[in-house]
């Protein structure tokens, strides 16, 4: 981030980053309001909280030099990613609005009021620096540079579960894979009636044995 | 009467709870997307209040931000949650905004040199247990490593072999063994790393930090040197035995325009009869040589492939025929020195060089 002031441009602040040691993108923003953190006298959140994102505006989808502001904004304040987050350390809002051509960035602290059920209800409480943003010059990357920069090594990709696989309605359906069976051994359930007595059992052996001498 | 007071309190239940629920909802026109692993949240409804471009909107933003807000903690709350030291802690899903990459994707690594042989031959790693029976201890040791099952270097006798100086110290002798077997990994690693980077290294004078070089990098970083003064060393010195380095002087050697007409004639008209002639010219030595690489190379794929198909089936096939016969490979790999080494080279491998004298192809059977 770099900012700047002449008499060309005024109130300049320039936001880029960098893919494999060049400038990817860079976008330069004018400031036309700004109102200081020391200007709002309340208290403040912790430093290195992880803020919560929002982007209200069409604007943000409709042009491609909005989209990559926006990705570039979301790089820029995210914070570090984690798995798991404390609910109730959840204090830091930044909300970007696109409008008439102008970016309302306003910073709010959160505070939970109690609500009838679990989730709590929302009051906010302007707490940060907040600017008024126009958009001027920016210096994109070229669609497939950018295409590079976003590659994802085959490591990282999410892995499919194999052999699960879901049909119109919505059931899933699995595969089971099974060694063969030897049919012969089977276990099946046991008919009292049926079992051989013994002298049956004698008679087949007898049987087979004067089929094979029959054969040899 | 008492049916009356239950429907009564139904209703009153109903009503208590869609107050409770309006203190949270929010309505939007269209649904917000929602990234919970970046904790963001977007909102695509044109912001409807603002257009008429009032000098003070604060308000109204503040008012959206928290309905947005509002709606991205309702989503948060109904992550599954544990309670990790008494606080409650929800576990975010993998953040689903795709943004590039600060540096580039790795590129796959060149393959070290046992890699590269066990591919050539089809050498795959043999699966081994973990553990190994120790008698001497009497229970399941480590195959290597901190208490190993047969530890060399714990011996408290060895024997001093017929062939030894009774006087040298055995036990001072293994330990050095294998301080030099370590010494020798740990270089081949490295060169291995090097190989690795080659590519990124910036390619200096040569020097090695360590000073351990072969010849061939000391030679390579003299020539660099020789060459890196302003008249690219034309008038460097040799040293009185040194010898020409190889690989210098034109890369392509061009036959002048007109010269020497007789073997000029003679190249343009032994052309002419190779192409014209039935019967192709086949270079023995290197027919054989391509031969029997692509041979190994086919041979080592079949069995990655039979032993990867058996794998999956649950019971190995068995590697196709190993061959036999030698060194075949050596033998083979010497280029031009078929025909001139026939006669003497040794009787064992007479019957081999025979046959690939007559046919280029067929070698081993």
């Amino acid at each position: 981030m770099f900012g700047s002031h002449n008499k060309k441009r005024p109130n300049n602040l320039v936001i880029g980053r960098m893919y494999d040691y060049h400038v990817l993108d860079m976008i330069e923003l004018g400031i036309e309001k700004f109102v200081s953190l020391k200007d709002i006298k309340n208290s403040k959140c912790p430093e290195g909280t992880k803020p919560m994102l929002i982007f209200a505006g069409n604007d943000f989808d409709v042009t491609e030099d909005y989209r990559r502001l926006k990705s570039l904004l979301i790089d820029f304040f995210r914070g570090p990613t984690v798995s798991n987050i404390r609910l109730a350390g959840l204090e830091y809002v930044l909300h970007f609005t696109a409008l008439n051509g102008k970016i309302y960035f306003r910073s709010y602290k959160l505070l939970l009021k109690k609500s009838g059920c679990r989730t709590p209800r929302i009051e906010l409480e302007e707490m940060g620096p907040s600017l008024d943003l126009v958009l001027r010059r920016t210096h994109l990357a070229s669609d497939d540079l950018y295409k590079l920069s976003m590659k994802m090594p085959k490591a990282l990709k999410p892995k499919k579960k194999k052999n699960i696989s879901q049909d119109t309605f919505g059931t899933t359906y699995g595969r089971i894979h099974m060694q063969k069976q030897d049919l012969s051994k089977l276990q099946t359930r046991k008919m009292k009636g049926l079992k051989k007595r013994p002298m049956e059992k004698i008679a087949e052996d007898q049987e087979r044995k004067s089929k094979r001498m029959k054969k040899n | 009467m008492e049916g009356q007071s239950v429907e009564e309190l139904l209703a009153k239940a109903e009503r208590d709870e869609a107050d409770k629920l309006q203190r949270i909802t929010v309505h939007k026109e269209l649904e917000l997307e929602f990234d919970l692993g970046n904790l963001l949240a977007s909102d695509r409804n044109p912001p409807s209040g603002l257009r008429h471009g009032e000098p003070n909107p604060e308000a109204e933003l503040r008012a959206l931000a928290r309905d947005n807000t509002q709606l991205l903690i309702n989503q948060l709350w109904q992550l599954p949650t544990e309670r990790v030291e008494e606080a409650l802690v929800a576990r975010l899903p993998e953040p689903t905004t795709r943004l590039p990459r600060e540096k580039p994707v790795p590129r796959p690594r060149p393959l070290t040199r046992w890699q590269q042989f066990a591919r050539l031959k089809g050498i795959r790693p043999k699966k081994k247990t973990n553990l190994v029976w120790d008698e001497v201890s009497g229970q399941w040791r480590r195959r290597w490593g901190y208490q190993r099952a047969r530890d060399d270097t714990k011996e408290w006798l060895i024997e001093v072999p017929g062939s030894a100086d009774p006087l040298e110290d055995q036990f001072a002798k293994r330990i050095q063994a294998k301080k030099e077997r370590v010494a020798k990994n740990e270089l081949n690693r490295l060169r291995n790393l090097a190989r690795a980077h080659k590519m990124r290294l910036p390619s200096s004078a040569g020097m090695h930090p360590t000073g351990h070089q072969s010849k061939q990098e000391l030679g390579r970083a003299l020539q660099v040197a020789k060459v890196s003064t302003a008249s690219v060393g034309r008038f460097q010195e040799r040293l009185p035995k040194e010898k020409a380095p190889r690989g210098s002087g034109k890369k392509r050697k061009f036959q002048p325009l007109f010269g020497d007409f007789a073997a000029e004639k003679k190249s343009q008209l032994e052309m002419l009869r190779v192409m014209n002639s039935k019967k192709p010219q086949l270079d023995v030595t290197r027919a054989t040589n391509k031969q029997m690489r692509e041979e190994d190379q086919e041979e080592a794929a079949k069995r990655r492939k039979t032993s990867q198909k058996g794998k999956r089936k649950g019971g190995r096939q068995g590697p196709g025929g190993r061959r036999k016969g030698g060194p075949p490979n050596q033998g083979g790999k010497r280029k031009g020195g078929f025909g001139g080494k026939m006669n003497s080279g040794p009787p064992g491998m007479g019957g081999k060089r025979k046959g690939g004298q007559h046919q280029g192809g067929r070698r081993r059977k």
